[in-house]
């Protein structure tokens, strides 16, 4: 394990996380806890965006809820690797039900970010686009820098889903931009902006 | 209790759900739950999502009410541990949650293992924020489905229907 090594890489979640809503019309958007929610809130609060406090390991199943419900529509769900490996069996839950306009993006810094930033198991062997890839998915891959960023945007934004990438991004501290806190108003606000005031109960 | 019987509160259960307009139908297996899995499978009108562990019932059904769906999830007792930690996510935002949960671990339980959950299924669930509605005969459980599934989807509460291992027929009597 190099602990330290994430402290190398190039690209940075903030940018990263702007990229990828930049041009993100009226998709919707599921944050796992900590720094992915607080990185999606940099890039412009929304409605459309549920930014989880916590429920850990959960965002990619909530993001196939989601996406399920409403398959016209473009569900991306941004998380971290801790996140990601607590509920690493919810891949295998997507890939058996294929749904072709869920994108999940891992934000792997390798790291605990709201902990301490201790080591997770990516800065040992774990490889989560491996995971993801033995899961069942057909798109699995890892981005290490900006070209290859540039090149899976466009997968991400539109590729026959389910797409799973893995960005690994640098370790870093970064300011807090904490999203509303409200659950229940997080709640309300994307069931009307997306379903309507007379959202059916 | 017999085969034909649970046929019978299976497609009961499964017509009342129709009612309440379900569409996601989430599971981790269970014995109790076959035919009403089975019937899940067949239809045109549900998506039924095996899950690898029961807490990703609760994060799926939280996204399918987002989404403007609603969905059960089917379960065993034994996975009532696994379900508490997501649970907060049932109760910070207040999302419908019906659950069906076959019950293990009673008295006449042969498997010991299914014990520990089984006699802590209620509390759990309490502790968790899910009102709990224990069945021990069939001909109660189709009113009781409906009860929850009203109290859940009226008014975004979270409800487990807890069906008696008495009305399984599964062979952990036999053995």
């Amino acid at each position: 394990m190099d602990a330290n090594r994430s402290k190398q890489y190039p690209l940075h979640r903030r940018e990263v996380v702007s990229a990828l809503l930049d041009q993100r019309g009226d998709m919707l958007v599921v944050a796992g806890l900590g720094a992915s929610a607080w990185d999606i809130t940099a890039a412009g609060d929304s409605p459309l965006n549920f930014p989880l406090w916590g429920a850990m390991g959960g965002a990619v199943s909530l993001g196939l809820g989601l996406a399920l419900a409403q398959p016209s529509r473009r569900v991306l769900v941004v998380t971290g690797d801790g996140e990601m490996l607590m509920g690493l069996g919810s891949l295998a839950t997507v890939a058996m039900q294929k749904p072709p306009n869920l994108a999940i993006v891992v934000l792997d810094n390798e790291r605990y970010g709201e902990t301490g930033m201790q080591a997770t198991h990516t800065a040992g062997d774990a490889d989560l686009a491996a995971m993801a890839s033995a899961a069942g998915f057909s798109t699995s891959t890892t981005v290490r820098d900006n070209h290859a960023l540039e090149l899976a945007l466009p997968r991400i934004r539109n590729g026959q889903g389910p797409v799973f990438y893995t960005i690994k991004i640098c370790a870093e501290d970064l300011p807090l931009m904490l999203p509303p806190k409200d659950g229940v108003q997080l709640k309300r606000r994307f069931r009307q902006a997306l379903l309507g005031s007379d959202a059916p109960a | 209790m017999t085969q034909p019987d649970i046929v019978t509160w299976s497609d009961a259960v499964f017509e009342t759900l129709m009612t309440y307009k379900i569409r996601q139908v989430v599971y981790v297996p269970d014995a109790g739950h076959l035919h009403l899995i089975n019937r899940c499978l067949q239809s045109d009108h549900v998506i039924a999502v095996p899950l690898t562990t029961e807490e990703e019932g609760i994060a799926l059904l939280a996204g399918a009410w987002l989404g403007g769906e609603r969905g059960v999830l089917l379960m065993q007792s034994s996975g009532v541990g696994n379900c508490l930690n997501m649970l907060s996510l049932t109760r910070v935002c207040q999302m419908p949650l019906l659950m069906l949960v076959t019950m293990r671990g009673e008295p006449g339980e042969y498997n010991p293992w299914q014990v520990p959950m089984g006699e802590n299924t209620e509390a759990l669930l309490t502790t968790g924020g899910v009102r709990v509605f224990p069945v021990s005969r069939s001909d109660q459980l189709e009113q009781t489905v409906e009860t929850a599934a009203a109290m859940v989807f009226g008014g975004e509460a979270a409800a487990a229907v807890l069906i008696s291992q008495r009305m399984l027929g599964v062979k952990s009597f036999e053995q």
